[in-house]
């Protein structure tokens, strides 16, 4: 859905709707405003709040903690140091198998859902409503009946829970997004251009790799890095299809009752810096290139 | 823009020859196949497993295939309070998620309009909670507003809270950590949305001498309709069916349990499958009957 499209596309470093030009009207805003500085201030005090529990698990990685996390007793770096020295490593094989199920799931969940999305976008069939009403109806349904419905699904039929049923789980919720957010790259695309690869005497499989697949890979990365973030985050769905396997959003919730480990912190915030650093990135990046563009024109 | 992402009646970009649907297949074949095995037999299986019945002289957790309906009077009568709680605490939420995310997003969308990149940085800490672990940031609220914290002491110290007041634990703290975990996915539908408000509408109603309050709610909010109604489907969805925030070592307490903790306790502790399937077939049924009457009811129906 939109939220989370937009997600990925921020994710992306590109942005469907920041690719029209900004509208530069007889600049009158102020007279609608709500006062001109009632809103900056407003989004400033949103974004401090926003901000605060990240700040907040932060700070806390570098408490110098035993074993919980709650009060402060000092800073320290040896949390950051030595992760993987508490309970055996538990945190950091939590860690290896949520990163292994996002990676596996993404893998999965980007091939069928761009393969989908090509297909809405460029095929003429019948019962494309009801394909419409399946891949919208994942998205639709709460996590929790999601997870359920798995759970007993594999009840049922006597699989047992393990790694493999948790990528089977994230790729299905995945497959929706993907779908959505490939859309509407393939939407944009001028086929003008995959034309021009035909005359060219290029094979259908020259025209799709060579044409085709450069101009949809912003897209699909896009689409890829949201479903790592989803996978990657999912404790509801996960919950009920893991069994004994622990995930970190696992991890967290199981060790919640009896106190977190700094080491978690750690963790959560090193993929934080991690992410936000590469995200950070495209946008400054995307930027920097619409305005040599803008240069050019 | 929400759903029209699905939507049916967009026409293809080429005319599409015979030949051409055996692609079609092949593209949607695996896809599709996969929903249908992890997505929709799942749901068949829900259903199914709602209706089984106790296996005679079994185990707990031993159940057999049957048409026991009792099991929907059962929890209805024994978790009622957990449906109300579920669907008023989501709503409670959806709201504040609404009242806090509009002016951002019309700051973000409107009034920082002519600085590109600065709208990047802004969109960018709107999404940031989501890289930090769902689990760890509500854990984080959790230390920052329980009891012996500084914020809490504070308060009471000023006189603004009892002496035996508490935050955590009561139904104020999951709601707000209901808000506070969803609003990013209120924010950006409703961004998309006034990122591409026309001002000149805006103008006109200022130039037939409409007041600023008036051409919000004449202009303004039906022009946003679109974000609103995107914004508080994926909010209320997600919160309706959260048990994270609710749960007692989270936000929650003995008192806040919504659906999703009975359905995890049930399916997971107790091992009551078809208790569990129940509430999840409820919580399903319910949540596409209240969304298609709010889709409906907005006149937005060309969303879905």
């Amino acid at each position: 859905m939109s939220g989370e499209v937009q997600a990925a596309a921020v994710l992306g470093g590109f942005s469907e709707s920041q690719q029209t030009e900004p509208r530069r009207g007889p600049e009158r805003g102020r007279r609608f405003g709500l006062g001109s500085w009632l809103l900056p201030v407003y989004a400033v005090i949103a974004f401090v709040f926003l901000m605060i529990p990240i700040a907040y698990t932060f700070v806390f990685s570098f408490n110098d903690s035993v074993k919980s996390n709650i009060a402060w007793r000092g800073f320290t770096f040896d949390k950051w140091l030595n992760v993987c020295n508490v309970e055996g490593g538990a945190v950091c094989q939590a860690f290896a198998n949520s990163v292994v199920i996002g990676l596996v799931a993404t893998v999965i969940a980007t091939t069928l859902g761009t393969m989908i999305a090509i297909a809405l976008v460029r095929y003429r069939f019948r019962a494309r409503s009801v394909i419409s009403l399946l891949l919208f109806l994942p998205m639709a349904t709460p996590e929790v009946v999601l997870g359920a419905g798995l759970a007993a699904q594999f009840l049922a039929v006597g699989v047992p829970k393990d790694m493999t049923t948790i990528i089977l789980a994230h790729t299905m919720f995945c497959i929706s997004f993907v779908v959505v957010t490939v859309k509407a790259r393939v939407a944009s695309l001028d086929p003008a251009l995959e034309e021009a690869g035909r005359d060219l005497y290029g094979s259908p499989a020259q025209v799709f790799w060579r044409v085709t697949f450069p101009l949809l890979l912003p897209g699909i990365v896009a689409a890829a890095l949201l479903s790592f973030a989803l996978s990657f985050d999912d404790f509801i769905i996960t919950n009920f299809n893991s069994g004994s396997v622990s995930t970190f959003p696992k991890y967290v919730y199981i060790s919640a009752s009896r106190g977190i480990p700094a080491e978690a912190n750690v963790i959560a915030s090193a993929v934080f810096l991690f992410a936000i650093v590469l995200v950070i990135g495209a946008q400054v990046s995307r930027a920097a290139r619409a305005k040599r563009l803008a240069k050019l024109g | 823009m929400a759903f029209a992402a699905f939507s049916t009646a967009e026409a293809p970009t080429e005319q599409a020859p015979r030949k051409k649907s055996r692609i079609a297949l092949f593209l949607l074949l695996p896809g599709i196949a996969y929903l249908v095995l992890f997505f929709l037999t799942p749901l068949v299986s829900l259903l199914l497993t709602s209706l089984q019945a106790p296996l005679e002289f079994g185990d707990i957790g031993q159940y057999q295939y049957a048409f026991n309906w009792q099991n929907y009077v059962d929890v209805m009568t024994t978790y009622w309070p957990h449906i109300v709680r579920s669907f008023g605490y989501a709503l409670a939420a959806t709201v504040f998620a609404l009242l806090f995310s509009y002016p951002l997003a019309y700051f973000i969308g409107v009034k920082a309009r002519r600085w590109p990149l600065l709208q990047s940085l802004m969109l960018v800490l709107v999404i940031a909670p989501f890289f930090i672990s769902f689990l760890l940031r509500t854990l984080a609220w959790k230390q920052i507003l329980s009891d012996e914290s500084f914020v809490i002491t504070s308060l009471k110290a000023l006189s603004l809270l009892g002496p035996d007041a508490h935050f955590t634990g009561t139904p104020f703290a999951v709601i707000f950590g209901l808000t506070y975990n969803f609003i990013p996915f209120m924010t950006l539908p409703l961004y998309t949305t006034l990122e591409r408000l026309d001002l000149r509408y805006l103008e006109a109603g200022s130039d037939l001498y409409a007041n600023p309050f008036t051409v919000f709610r004449k202009v303004t909010l039906p022009l946003s309709m679109p974000g609103i109604v995107a914004g508080t489907l994926l909010t209320f969805i997600p919160a309706a069916g959260d048990y994270v925030n609710a749960s007692r070592d989270f936000l929650g307490g003995p008192d806040t349990q919504m659906m999703g903790n009975v359905i995890e306790a049930n399916f997971l502790v107790l091992l009551n499958y078809p208790a569990a399937a129940a509430l999840s077939i409820i919580l399903m049924a319910a949540i596409l009957v209240l969304v298609g009457i709010y889709v409906k009811r907005s006149g937005t129906e060309d969303l879905l």
